[in-house]
């Protein structure tokens, strides 16, 4: 694990509006080796799936105001959306929030099947068979493809969508939420998938994208922390888990429930305040109005630094 | 106090009582399948107690939650509430119990018309129960009730949904449930669409209502909430009790094999699937090959819990309860 897949590097990604641009991506920098999986994480709203879908394909409202990204060793043009279509799907596939509800539902799974496809230049029949062959890796039935989405249980749905967007042996997989809204027992079979296509070399490496952090350490070789449009903190595992570094990612662990914990006896406090708004972002430290250890030097933008072998903070503190 | 309404008065503490009810969904072309979504069950929420329901996805929270708040008809056996049986209120009666409970649901988005401010929750709770009340002494009272749910008036009145969270909006129909005195609040899903810390908030705003005497039904697919809060855990699958009791009990020592296999699936921090895997398999090992249920009454055969002589439950300890370890409904064990 240590050639790298991905690099980014002085990302930034805003939003046009009418009240001016969100500044919803702030000087990124990261890598991804091949063959690692890695947790995206954070508050709602601090960017995580903007960062998934710069690396795919800006919409319509982003603009790619500065910064490079990588995949093997060749540089994505991400700002334009004509030449990324070449990439997409072969090199890098996202799934998006909210696929599941995504999915046409007066389209048959196989005709949408199909489509996607041929909309890249691919013949279905080069790919039945190996089609046919993963779905049965996933429990499901070859008739799935002659059913409307409608027809299916959310866990069904999210593992049609898994195998559809591995078939093509992507280099990259983005996987936004794909297990939030399903209960526990779903979430995990999911989630084993993800682990279970990596293993199996459909996919090289992922980017997993969750609020969940205790699902993404069930996972992940690596989690990313991000807060409000910047990067925080990154290392492996285990490593944020047990020993966070940045003020933020310590709050957000410490501020999860556990199996057993009860109100009676650990009320648990969450991370009062909320973020900064992204139209305007205060200078400097940006956890700096809710962080219990800001001091002076926090008026200035701490940068995002390898502390240890693999672990990267951005906090004086650090 | 709007409880007064409520005649028969109850046992000091004892708040809603479900008794045996189900649930039969007609579906299909012309509604020629049945779909039992609840079937045969029984528990109770009592004053200052949180309850929480948990099962996956379709196991029939939601429709006994509807159940209690008379949003579904109430079939089998019946309701209570305070000590009256709720399944045959009408109209102006149904109005006078909204006053005493009310619910709170998944997506707060939904709750709310996107055209309209977001505040509207409240003054439509005023025409309909608080037409009298002077509006010097209604923003008094709205403003108490955002407090009790830690939101400050100046934060979110005047506006409109998209410039409020999630956990704001949820927030707010919390404070519009504390307008109205209520005795039972129905909590379905209310924090799977919230991130971590505001999750945290709003259990912690349900202990604070608990701890003044609210009764709480706390519907929730994620075992590692509803234990945070509880007081006693219903597990729920496929429309029936597999098990009860309070939560340590449940989580210390579960005991049906469903519980078990919910109880490895959540994610944990700090312990991975295969380690709380292998505890489980180490602690089942004494269970392999047997049924308490069926232990506690051997001639229990058939099909568990349909019928209404029969108790669908065992007593395996102290508050701990059990179904049959084959009661999914088809087969026994
Ligand atoms: N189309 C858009 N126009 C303007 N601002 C946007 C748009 N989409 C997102 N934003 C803003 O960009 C920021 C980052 O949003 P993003 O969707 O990446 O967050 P997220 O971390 O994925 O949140 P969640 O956990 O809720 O999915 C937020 O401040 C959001 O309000
Ligand atoms: N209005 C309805 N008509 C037909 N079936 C329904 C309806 N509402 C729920 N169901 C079915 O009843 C079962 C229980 O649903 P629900 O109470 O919503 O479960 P939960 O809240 O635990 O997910 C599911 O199989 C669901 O598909
Ligand atoms: S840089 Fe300062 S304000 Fe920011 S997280 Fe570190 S200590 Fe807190
Ligand atoms: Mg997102
Ligand atoms: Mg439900």
């Amino acid at each position: 694990m240590s050639k790298v897949s991905l690099r980014v590097a002085g990302l930034k990604v805003h939003y046009r509006t009418l009240r001016g641009d969100v500044k919803a991506l702030d000087d990124v920098t990261f890598a991804v080796a091949d063959g690692e999986t890695m947790g995206l994480a954070g508050e709602s709203g601090c960017g995580k799936t903007t960062l998934g879908k710069s690396l795919i394909r800006l919409d319509g409202r982003m603009r790619h105001v500065d910064g490079t990204v990588e995949l093997d060793d060749e540089e994505l043009p991400i700002g334009d959306t004509a030449r990324m279509n070449d990439f997409r799907f072969r090199e890098v596939f996202i799934i998006p929030q909210y696929a599941m509800s995504a999915m046409n539902p007066t389209r048959k799974i196989g005709k949408m099947t199909k489509e996607l496809l041929e909309s890249r230049g691919v013949r279905f029949e080069t790919v039945r068979t190996e089609l046919k062959r993963r779905l049965e890796l996933v429990g499901l039935a070859h008739d799935v493809l002659d059913r409307y989405p409608i027809e299916l249980s959310g866990g069904m749905k999210q593992r049609m969508v898994m195998v559809l967007s591995t078939l093509l042996n992507p280099s990259l997989l983005v996987a936004d939420e794909v297990t939030s809204a399903l209960d526990v027992s779903t979430q995990r079979a999911v989630a084993e998938t993800l682990v279970d296509f990596r293993d199996r070399g459909f996919v090289r490496s992922m980017i997993v994208i969750t609020h969940d952090v205790s699902l993404v350490y069930q996972i992940a070789d690596s989690i990313m922390v991000m807060y409000a449009g910047k990067l925080a903190e990154k290392a492996p595992t285990d490593v944020i888990v047990d020993s966070p570094r940045h003020p933020y990612t310590q709050l957000l662990i410490s501020s999860l429930p556990e199996v057993g914990v009860k109100y009676a006896d650990k009320r648990l406090t969450g991370i009062p305040g909320s973020p900064p708004s992204l139209l305007d972002p205060p200078a400097g430290c940006r956890f700096r109005d809710r962080c219990p250890l800001a001091f002076d030097k926090c008026s200035e933008e701490p940068p995002f630094v390898e502390v240890e072998h693999g672990h990267y903070v951005a906090c004086w503190k650090a | 106090m709007a409880t007064t309404s409520l005649a028969g008065k109850p046992e000091a503490e004892r708040c809603c009582t479900v008794d045996r009810v189900s649930m039969v969904y007609k579906i299909g072309a012309f509604g020629g399948t049945d779909l039992p979504a609840v079937r045969d069950v029984s528990f109770e929420v009592r004053a200052g107690e949180v309850v929480s329901l948990i099962g996956e996805s379709g196991s029939g929270k939601t429709t006994l939650g509807k159940m209690i708040l008379r949003l579904c008809p109430i079939t089998g056996e019946t309701i209570t509430v305070d000590g009256v049986d709720i399944s045959t209120f009408k109209r102006r009666r149904l109005k006078t119990y909204y006053r005493s409970v009310q619910g709170v649901f998944q997506d707060p988005f939904s709750s709310y018309n996107p055209i309209f401010k977001a505040d509207r929750v409240f003054s439509m709770i005023k025409d309909e129960y608080f037409a009298e009340v002077n509006a010097a002494e209604w923003r008094r009272k709205v403003a108490a009730s955002l407090e009790a749910v830690r939101l400050s008036p100046d934060e979110v009145l005047n506006k409109y949904p998209h410039q409020l969270s999630g956990g704001q909006l949820q927030r707010i129909l919390i404070a519009r449930a504390l307008l109205l005195d209520i005795r039972l609040l129905v909590a379905d899903e209310i924090i799977s669409m919230l991130d971590a810390s505001t999750r945290i908030d709003v259990l912690n705003l349900l202990a604070d209502l608990k701890a003044q005497g609210l009764g709480i039904l706390f519907i929730t697919h994620d075992l590692s909430l509803g234990n945070y809060v509880s007081d006693k855990t219903v597990i729920l699958r496929r429309g029936r009790i597999v098990e009860m009791g309070a939560p340590d009990r449940v989580f210390g020592n579960p005991l049906h094999p469903y519980t078990k296999s919910l109880l490895t699936s959540v994610p944990q921090l700090h312990r991975k699937w295969e380690r709380v895997e292998a505890e489980l398999a180490a602690g089942r090992a004494g269970l392999t090959g047997r049924c308490i249920y069926h232990e506690r009454y051997p001639n229990g055969d058939g099909p568990v819990g349909l019928d209404a002589e029969r108790p669908t439950l065992a007593e395996a300890e102290d508050d701990h309860f059990v179904a049959c370890f084959q009661a999914d409904g088809e087969e026994t064990c």
